[in-house]
Formats: structure tokens, sequence, C-alpha cells
């Protein structure tokens, strides 16, 4: 049986996200580098694969798969049994890891990326950072981040006493958050936030992810 | 057994589609009114359902969801044997490419949209004005996006596959207010296969009981 293959970037979030997952699922696979730099994921050859040209894809026999969140989702059911179980176990909890994974998504992602995108991607293209942006989309995630702290005062992790994809799912962003971004503090200031990042980024599947992450 | 309760509006396009899920699977449920003029959404009393302060959210039994993307994965699980089957694929490989389409009008679709109802319709009912250049370009994000709608639906009848699924249930409130309320409905009209998918999903029953209600308030 051929070995699952990502299309990605080693700086990409969301390949990181799978990456991880698939660390976490202890599955091999192919990586298959897209050079962004060259627009390669932009070219006709890339676009058959994922029509929106972006990263990662992933090839799976005669499934081709894009949409990170889609395709850890696909991993975490395909490879239940071994490794981490991701997903929950009784439909209420499978509820709960969806409804922080869409959190993840509808409210935590957008204001980081943002900030990503403003304090590191676009200087590095020669663009100049808007302060005022960045000042607004910090106090967006603190809000969110509120409603974390909140929540994980109460719950090891975010759908319950098990890591899950709803957890996995906000490691590569925060990742350049309290690295590249040197937004540090948005984690460091809030206790119960702070010991979830310190648990979620220790683990063994993340760290061999994020030393290939630039600093 | 307590029925469902859905806290929201129906114009609320997260409140909508929960409910036409809930018609796609034949729950009886009851929808609680959320006032949102008077910020109720904003008091303790419903931030102790969601503490976004967003609609909908869901009580069933002990259970309290919210986020309406996970709310309709839910139901349509709890709800399997029951009214439209399918909804999130019978097959892992199935489960996957719906989930990956749900992703699709998440994080493609949904934002230009999101940005088009806001410049256009909800900025005026509060008093403010619309932003035309941001209109503009969220419109073109938006044509690119559908670009890709028209390629897929032209070898697939839903954008899953053939048959019907969240996937495309998930589109169904933004797609209501860009063809009904923002003066958009030419983004769609003029895609041959995106327009037929729009006239099918639109037919639906469980689809038409809720739209009828997805008016904004006026000013």
């Amino acid at each position: 049986m051929a070995l699952i293959k990502v299309h990605g970037h080693h700086f990409s979030t969301a390949t990181c996200m799978v990456l991880c997952c698939l660390n976490e699922k202890q599955v091999e696979y192919d990586f298959v580098l897209v050079d962004l730099p060259t627009g390669a994921h932009k070219k006709p050859q890339y676009l058959a694969l994922n029509p929106f040209g972006v990263v990662p894809t992933v090839q799976d026999e005669d499934l081709t798969l894009f949409e990170s969140r889609a395709i850890v989702k696909y991993l975490a059911k395909k490879f239940k049994g071994q490794g981490t179980e991701l997903l929950g176990n009784t439909l209420a909890e499978q509820a709960l890891v969806e409804q922080w994974c869409q959190v993840e998504g509808q409210s935590f992602y957008p204001p980081a990326s943002t900030i990503l995108f403003q304090t590191v991607l676009f200087p590095l293209r020669g663009g100049t950072t808007d302060e005022a942006v960045v000042e607004i989309n910090i106090g967006k995630l603190n809000r969110v981040l509120d409603i974390y702290e909140e929540r994980l005062s109460k719950s090891k992790y975010l759908a319950g006493d098990f890591f899950s994809l709803a957890d996995l799912q906000h490691l590569p962003w925060t990742q350049y958050l309290v690295t590249a971004c040197k937004k540090g503090d948005l984690i460091s200031s809030r206790k119960h936030v702070s010991a979830w990042w310190e648990d979620i980024s220790s683990r063994p599947a993340w760290k061999k992810v994020a030393e290939k992450m630039p600093k | 057994m307590a029925k469902i309760k859905v806290h929201g509006l129906p114009f609320s396009s997260c409140t909508a589609r929960v409910l036409a899920c809930l018609n796609e699977k034949q729950v009886e449920y009851e929808l609680i009114p959320v006032n949102a003029r008077a910020g109720d959404h904003k008091k303790p009393q419903y931030l102790s359902l969601n503490p976004f302060g967003l609609f909908p959210a869901l009580e069933d039994g002990c259970l309290t969801l919210f986020e309406s993307r996970a709310i309709i994965k839910y139901l349509a699980k709890k709800y399997e044997g029951q009214g439209c089957p399918n909804l999130l694929g019978s097959t892992v490989e199935e489960e996957a490419v719906v989930e990956q389409w749900c992703e699709v009008e998440s994080h493609h679709f949904n934002p230009p949209c999101y940005a088009l109802v806001s410049q256009i319709i909800i900025n005026p009912l509060k008093g403010g004005t619309t932003d035309e250049a941001v209109v503009e370009s969220n419109a073109e994000k938006l044509s690119r996006v559908l670009d890709v709608y028209e390629d897929r639906l032209s070898k697939s009848k839903y954008l899953a596959g053939d048959w019907f699924s969240l996937a495309d249930l998930q589109h169904m409130p933004f797609l209501h207010y860009l063809v009904n309320d923002v003066g958009k409905a030419t983004l769609i009209s003029s895609r041959k296969h995106v327009n037929a998918w729009w006239e099918d999903i639109s037919s639906r029953p469980a689809w038409k009981k809720i739209a009828v209600h997805m008016k904004f308030p006026s000013k």
C-alpha cells in the first residue's frame, strides 16, 4: 500500500496541522515540498490537486483531499485504534470536539492569521505593518482568549479532559504567535491558557513539527 | 423527552443553517427568539449558553452546543436513521469529501459572503454606510471561489458527490442572501452549474420552510 503523500511546506500552519496529526496517529507519510516562494501552488500541476491553490493537499490511494481541518478529521477517523484518539468517544464528546474545532476556525484563526500576516509575512515581502489592524486583531484575540481562560479553568483541554483535534488545531497558529509574532504575552498572561499551551506544545508529535518552523 | 431548543433568530444565517438541518432530519424543536435589539445575546443568561454571544445555541437535554457547523454535524449523526439519509456520507472517504467541502464553505465561501452582507445590509441597518471598495473586492473574491464551484459542479451533482449532504446545506443561508438580499444574484445565475445546483437545493421543502422567515428587520 502506498504511503500517504502530503503536498505542503514546513512553514505553512495548515501543513503543520496535518503533519502533527499524522505524528499523533503514528502514520508514516511521504512529504512532497510545494515551493511556495516560486508560486508552485498556483501552477496547473498543483491546481489539479487543489483548485484553491493553497497548501496542504493529501493523497491517500485514490482519495485526494484539501482543507487541513478536513484532512485531520479524516486521518483521525481512518486511523482510529492507533496512536492518540483525537475525536472523543461518545456522541456528546464528539460534538464538543467539533464545537471547539469550529471555534478555532471561526474565532481564533482569523485574528491570529491577520496578526501573523501583518507582523511577519507582509514585511518579509517588503510591505509595512499596519499597526491599527494589528491592534484591532489583538483586541479580538484577547476577547477570544478570555473565553478560553474561563473554559480551561474548568476543563484540562478544550473539549474535556482529553487531548483532541480541537487542541491540535490551535498548535500551529499559537506557535507563531508566541515565536515569530512575539505576542507570547497573550498566552503567558492567562494562567490556564498558559498551562494548556505548555502541555500541548510539549507533546512529542508537535515538537517534531515545530522544530522545522521558523522562529 | 424534552424537545431540542434552538436559541437564535430565524433571519440569522447560522440559526437558519441549524433549522434547515433539523427539518431535513425531521426533528421537532422549539425556537426561542433572542432579543438582539435589546442586547440579550450579550447578557449573562445567553452567554451561559454561548460564551461568544453569537447565534445560535442548542440545548438537547444536558448537552449545550454552539457553532452552527458543529451543531448540524451532531444532529446528522444523532438522527442518522431518520429524515434525509447520508448527510455526512456513508464511508470514511465520503465523509472526508463532505468535510472538505464544509471547510471550503467555512474558509473560502463564507468570508466574502459575510463581508458583502455586512456592508450592504447590516451597516445601513445600524446607521452606517456601505464601503463600495470592500463590496467590490469581496465580490471579486467570491467570483473566483464560484469559478471553482462551477468546475466542480460540472462533474458532480452536489458538492461532495451525487448526493445532497451537509456540505450543500451549509451554503444555503448565505446563498439565499446573495440571491435575494444583496443584489448579487448574477454571481449565481451567470454560472450554469452553480445556478442549477442552487435551484435544486433551494427547492427542497426543508429549506423552503426556513427561507420564508429569512427577512432582515427594517431599521
